[in-house]
């Protein structure tokens, strides 16, 4: 008992520090803020031609992950069944930190991003989403006369 | 022998190394322990489970497919390793561990020795 206690609190507050080492570094947040905290943890990319989004997810059917785009906001949403048994004399939870249940987290993006061109997969439990940017938006080099 | 020695040079060397602590949910029944722990992102090449003395020690590292070029723009995950240790108690067979990892769960199962599981004992009546 005391040790699944301690062991969440210790988690927590590593958490929390985390977090909070993280907000000191954040300059830009967005209107829509970026929800910190939320499951699942996202980390956001860029490179000249697209906007790539991590999600880590684990332990779900690809299948049932719902990824939707309008209008410049990315929505990832989804359910984890929980995977304890159901509980009887014979078992105990010791711990218990992951999360089971619903979730969805939005994300905007940038305003140059191609709707047509998203792809997504899922390995080893990590969404990758990665959306295009516009040809327009990509830096060139432009030739002197 | 030789391996023995090589571990313990260098595990104050990993120990250092900042990493992540995956969040788990011990269960236990009559017959043993079993523990998920979520590592998204770790390749089984990449993913040690080892056990020294009473100690069990999950570690590993992310394999993302980072494209070329990325700037990352917002990082929740800023770290790629994954690190955590748990203390086994002595009815636990620590020979008898197994695992597997499913989409970035691990699941670790660990019998209880067969003199601790529980009996049911006959009583004779004379």
């Amino acid at each position: 008992m005391y040790r699944s206690l301690f062991s969440r609190d210790l988690f927590a507050d590593l958490d929390r520090l985390q977090r909070e080492m993280q907000s000191a570094f954040d300059f830009s947040p967005s209107i829509r803020g970026l929800g910190r905290g939320g499951y699942p943890a996202l980390n956001v990319g860029t490179t000249p031609t697209a906007v790539e989004v991590f999600a880590f997810a684990p332990g779900m059917d690809p299948s049932t992950i719902e990824v939707n785009l309008d209008r410049g906001v990315l929505t990832i949403a989804g359910e984890r069944k929980d995977a304890l048994p159901a509980s009887d004399e014979k078992t105990t939870l010791h711990i218990n930190e992951r999360l089971s249940g619903r979730f969805r987290r939005v994300v905007s993006l940038p305003d140059d991003i191609d709707p047509n061109g998203v792809s997504a997969n899922y390995r080893e439990g990590v969404l990758h989403v990665s959306v295009k940017r516009r040809e327009s938006a990509q830096p060139r080099r432009i030739t002197v006369q | 022998m030789n391996t023995v020695s090589q571990v313990k040079e260098n595990t104050p060397a990993t120990r250092q190394e900042p990493a992540l602590l995956p969040p788990v949910d011990v269960i236990e029944d009559t017959t043993g322990i079993t523990l998920y722990a979520d590592l998204p992102g770790v390749p089984k090449d990449r993913l040690s489970l080892r056990v020294e003395g009473d100690q069990l020690t999950l570690e590993g590292e992310m394999a993302l497919p980072l494209p070329q070029g990325m700037e990352a723009s917002h990082a929740e995950v800023t770290l790629s390793r994954y690190r955590r240790t748990f203390t086994l108690s002595k009815e636990l067979d620590a020979e008898k561990v197994n695992a597997e990892l499913s989409h970035g769960v691990l699941r670790v199962r660990i019998p209880k020795a067969e003199h601790a599981q529980p009996r049911k004992i006959s009583v004779q009546v004379t």
